[in-house]
């Protein structure tokens, strides 16, 4: 990882593999999402509304995901000052906000029919309001520092202090019972979930993996390309 | 409670703002490295 930290070498790698996690998170979402409407069966207790489980858990893996993202470049950004390392967080920023605010909406979708209510105070889903607070909050302070010629260190800091958010929200289901439901699959004790009705999850969640590495790729060379022309409008016009 | 219209508000929802991201995504990035190469080749 170290060795990507070099620009020129970064972008060496990231000018192909756009396309490649582009290419291929399209074509497993599209797969799994038709997989997920049209092919699995509805669920004997929730109905047809359970087919919102194939985009409301990858976005809720990429709202937290994306914040584990922000927290590693912070942390390098902090250690070891690596170039990159605040490009990423500002790139990743956006991406997450947008995957978090879409666990909210499709929840609440999802909430209204299974529940009877469009939005609860309970432990998860106040968590993870707070979690798409921490990325507006980061996405200005990122800016803000970057206009100002800052070196992103505030911003480092206040990705790392918002991590403490992501292990409240992944065991909110335990420590507060309350209406969402507790955990379904895990890493290590499988899946409660029916076979016939798991299969699409995971091409929705690595194709949804793959579209947002593709994004964060883009935006980092779209941060990295801008800074370039900066510093060439900038000796143009010393000279 | 029919299901189906809150199963296709939440897809087309992630669908357009999915493809919203990416489309601005890739805009600012066609867009800054164009920038950056015009700025290369003007002697």
């Amino acid at each position: 990882m170290h060795g990507y930290a070099n620009p020129a070498r970064f972008l060496k790698f990231a000018r192909p593999a756009t396309g490649w996690f582009l290419g291929l998170g399209l074509l497993l979402i599209v797969t799994g999402a038709f997989g997920g409407l049209f092919v699995t069966p509805p669920d004997y207790l929730q109905g047809e509304s359970v087919r919102i489980l194939y985009v409301h858990v990858p976005a809720a893996w990429l709202g937290m995901g994306g914040w584990a993202g922000i927290a590693i470049a912070s942390f390098m950004h902090l250690v070891w000052r690596h170039p990159l390392s605040a490009v990423a967080g500002r790139a990743i920023a956006p991406a997450g906000a947008t995957f978090a605010a879409l666990c909210l909406a499709t929840g609440s979708i999802w909430g209204r029919p299974t529940w009877g209510t469009w939005w609860e105070w309970d432990g998860r889903l106040t968590s993870m309001l707070i979690l798409f607070f921490l990325y507006l909050g980061y996405i200005a302070l990122a800016s803000a520092e970057r206009e100002r010629g800052g070196d992103g260190r505030m911003a480092a800091l206040f990705g790392l202090v918002g991590a403490i958010n992501l292990p409240i929200i992944h065991y909110s289901v335990l420590w507060w019972r309350t209406l969402h439901q507790g955990q379904s699959i895990s890493i290590t004790g499988g899946s409660s979930i029916a076979p016939e009705l798991l299969w699409p999850l995971p091409l929705t969640v690595f194709g949804f993996s793959s579209l947002f590495g593709a994004i964060v790729l883009m935006r980092m060379r779209a941060d990295l390309a801008r800074t370039k022309a900066e510093a060439r409008l900038r000796r143009r016009a010393g000279e | 409670m029919n299901a189906w219209p809150f199963v296709l508000a939440a897809y087309g929802l992630t669908g357009i703002a999915t493809l919203g991201l990416t489309a601005w995504a890739w805009q600012s990035m066609r867009s800054a490295e164009g920038l950056a190469d015009s700025l290369k080749q003007r002697p």
